[in-house]
């Protein structure tokens, strides 16, 4: 394969990975406070419909990046309001808004269906993006790729070197504790929940204005699930979500090469791939109780009602 | 700003666990009116196409027979796999699996007729949605898996694997190509209940029976006091000699099972044949019949009914008032949210507070 080739794909799996990396960046900051929200899947496709509606109006994509953004923040608000100040359930909580978001985005998308999207373009640097292999692959992305990069040193970063980060891994591993330090809780997981929903909008918004830029009913097909997996995956650490996105990003891509090629293998069974390689992984993951045991946020998924 | 404030019952409140999924429809239909007047259309005339018009005529309180059925039967195995702390959210997939399994016979043996075909499938269809189920209880017990992603990722698998098998070897000879399989002869075909006014089939009466047996189960018997038990507190399960990781299993293949036999029902009963989409995301909307029904297998009963109504009422308001389908969905996500929101009501006391401006010294408790 020539150079160019392997650029080409290199390319693609990116492309297919910074939607899993962005949205599940955004879910580790939530967990690493407590909180589990299964409504990534939701919060995602409103994010790739209100993006796409937002660039179709304006005639500009970047309104629709902004747009995703704010609108998966909002909407992560029923979720945090329900699971942070009435208590609720929180896997039945997160369940609900994806179903909602489903059901939300349907609803308004139907305007869009079959219109010709608007494509947020490439942002090449000058000189760099000529150079051979990887010149293309690093300096003449697509804007929230860079974004992405900058989200994954800055999530770490926050968490592991800020005092803030220090807060939320505190509210996330003991809220008791948390909360008798005098830290607000409540507020710091509102602020995560809220994060996780703008991280779960961008990444939507890559679907509908980079990868496919178009409206196609339920196009996050499973992606915000997979996010979630890939959180477990990378055993809430930035560094390993990276990685896992892009493994993702890989397998995908592979199973639409296979498909191109005309592999003796029923596409169905391709297409079945990434969410089989979720499982394994999932399960290679928690076979070793160690490794994910040392970084599990201790109150993950447990209410928190402060005594008065 | 105003904040919310929880104060712990000291016991459960008995007046809210009665009332909670009734202020619950209630937020709904205000949410939804809201919805309508912001769609431009009446308040009123949205909820009555919704709510009471498909309840007006003969045919369509069979219609609504019909799509109850399935969320009934899937929602009484969900409660057991939720109320022992099993969150199998895949029941979508193990109701594909059923339909598949269950539809073998018909498919792929037509020549064999007669009246032990059609139990036959039924119990097939058992087979397939609880073996399918295994597999997430498998790797939660056996290695920790996390069974919520497990058992949903295995939806996708199982909507591919349909997809093929009805564009692929199952597909119907005669059938001009098109991807669905051959229709399945008299005998396979779940017979109606009163075909004169309308197409309710024996479906809703296994609904009814499973949501019996369930309720008897889970309210008189040690195995459902098992559940109770390990889903509240897998400690005290220990000591009691309870084995979690059985009941991983119990809970999945019960569900599995009847999500299975939800999907050969609806196959044999309402659809006729294999087709790449069989189910409305029945297995998802049984979630919320589940919650609404607050995991009571009666309450599930009169909770699959209203839920199949917004399935109806989202066809007649796309027809009267021009409305998306779609609205249905939204209705049943915020629905879903009234119920979660409401049962804090039963645990916690809510108190709305205002920030004083200087706080008083707190006595010593």
């Amino acid at each position: 394969m020539s150079p160019d080739v392997i650029q080409a794909i290199l390319l693609t799996v990116v492309t297919a990975a910074t939607p899993l990396l962005i949205a599940a960046m955004g879910e580790l900051v939530v967990e690493r406070s407590g909180v589990l929200n299964l409504g990534v899947e939701g919060m995602m496709i409103i994010g790739a419909v209100t993006g796409f509606g937002a660039a179709q109006i304006t005639g500009s994509p970047w309104a629709g990046v902004l747009a995703a953004i704010v609108c998966g923040a909002l909407f992560s608000l029923p979720f945090a309001v329900l699971t942070l100040s009435l208590a609720t359930n929180q896997v039945a909580t997160g369940l609900s808004l994806t179903l909602l978001g489903l059901g939300v985005a349907g609803m308004i998308g139907e305007q869009f269906v079959g219109l010709p999207g608007v494509r947020l373009e490439a942002i090449a640097i000058p000189g760099l993006v000529d150079i051979p292999l990887i010149g293309r692959l690093l300096f003449g992305q697509d804007p929230i790729f860079y974004l992405s990069i900058l989200l994954a040193v800055g999530v770490w970063w926050f968490i592991f070197r800020t005092r803030a980060g220090l807060t939320l891994r505190a509210v996330g591993d003991s809220h008791g504790s948390a909360h008798a330090l005098g830290i607000n809780v409540l507020r710091v997981r509102y602020l995560a929940v809220m994060f996780g929903g703008a991280c779960a909008g961008l990444a939507g918004a890559h679907l509908s204005l980079v990868y496919i830029p178009q409206w196609v009913e339920n196009m996050t097909a499973g992606r915000g699930w997979i996010a979630l997996a890939l959180v477990v995956f990378a055993s809430w650490l930035p560094l390993r979500v990276v990685i896992g996105a892009y493994l993702f990003g890989a397998v995908t891509i592979a199973q639409f090469h296979a498909q191109a090629q005309g592999v003796a293998i029923p596409s169905q069974f391709l297409s079945a791939l990434p969410y089989l390689a979720t499982i394994v992984v999932l399960v290679l993951i928690s076979s070793n109780r160690r490794m994910t045991m040392r970084n599990t946020p201790a109150s993950l998924g447990k209410p928190f009602v402060p005594d008065r | 700003m105003t904040r919310i404030e929880l104060v712990r019952r000291p016991q459960h409140s008995a007046l809210f666990s009665v009332l909670s999924p009734f202020i619950a429809v209630l937020i709904t239909a205000l949410i939804g009116g809201i919805m309508f007047a912001m769609l431009g259309k009446s308040p009123i005339g949205g909820l009555y196409a919704y709510f009471i018009e498909p309840l007006t005529e003969i045919w369509s309180i069979h219609e609504l027979i019909i799509k109850a059925t399935p969320l009934i039967l899937i929602a009484v195995g969900l409660s057991v796999c939720f109320l022992s702390n099993n969150w199998n959210i895949g029941a979508e997939g193990q109701f594909i699996m059923g339909a598949i399994a269950g539809s073998v016979m018909p498919v792929l043996y037509p020549g064999i007729t007669g009246p032990m075909v059609l139990p036959l499938m039924l119990v097939m269809g058992m087979a397939g949605g609880a073996a399918w189920a295994t597999i997430p209880a498998f790797l939660k017990a056996r290695f920790g898996t996390n069974e919520i992603l497990s058992s949903l990722m295995l939806v996708y698998v199982a909507e591919l694997f349909l997809d093929w098998l009805v564009r692929g070897p199952w597909r119907n000879p005669e059938g001009f190509n098109f991807p669905e399989t051959r229709s399945f002869h008299a005998d396979a075909i779940l017979p109606e209940m009163l075909s004169a006014s309308g197409r309710a089939h024996y479906g809703f009466v296994f609904a009814i029976l499973a949501a019996l047996i369930v309720w008897f189960m889970l309210s008189r018997t040690l195995k459902g006091y098992e559940i109770r038990v390990l889903g509240e507190s897998p400690r005290a399960g220990r000591f009691a000699g309870f084995s979690a990781k059985r009941m991983v299993f119990f809970a999945f293949i019960v569900s599995g099972a009847l999500a299975g036999l939800a999907g050969i029902i609806e196959v044999s009963g309402a659809i006729g044949q294999l087709r790449p989409a069989i189910s409305p995301g029945y297995g998802f909307t049984a979630i919320i019949v589940a919650f609404l029904g607050r995991l009571n297998p009666l309450g599930i009963v009169a909770a699959g009914l209203i839920l199949a109504l917004s399935y109806l009422g989202g066809e007649a308001a796309q027809i009267s008032l021009g409305v998306s389908d779609k609205v249905a969905n939204v209705f049943q996500g915020v629905l879903l949210f009234s119920v979660l929101a409401c049962d804090t009501l039963i645990r916690y006391r809510v108190r709305f507070v205002s920030p004083q401006p200087a706080a008083a010294p707190e006595a010593v408790r």
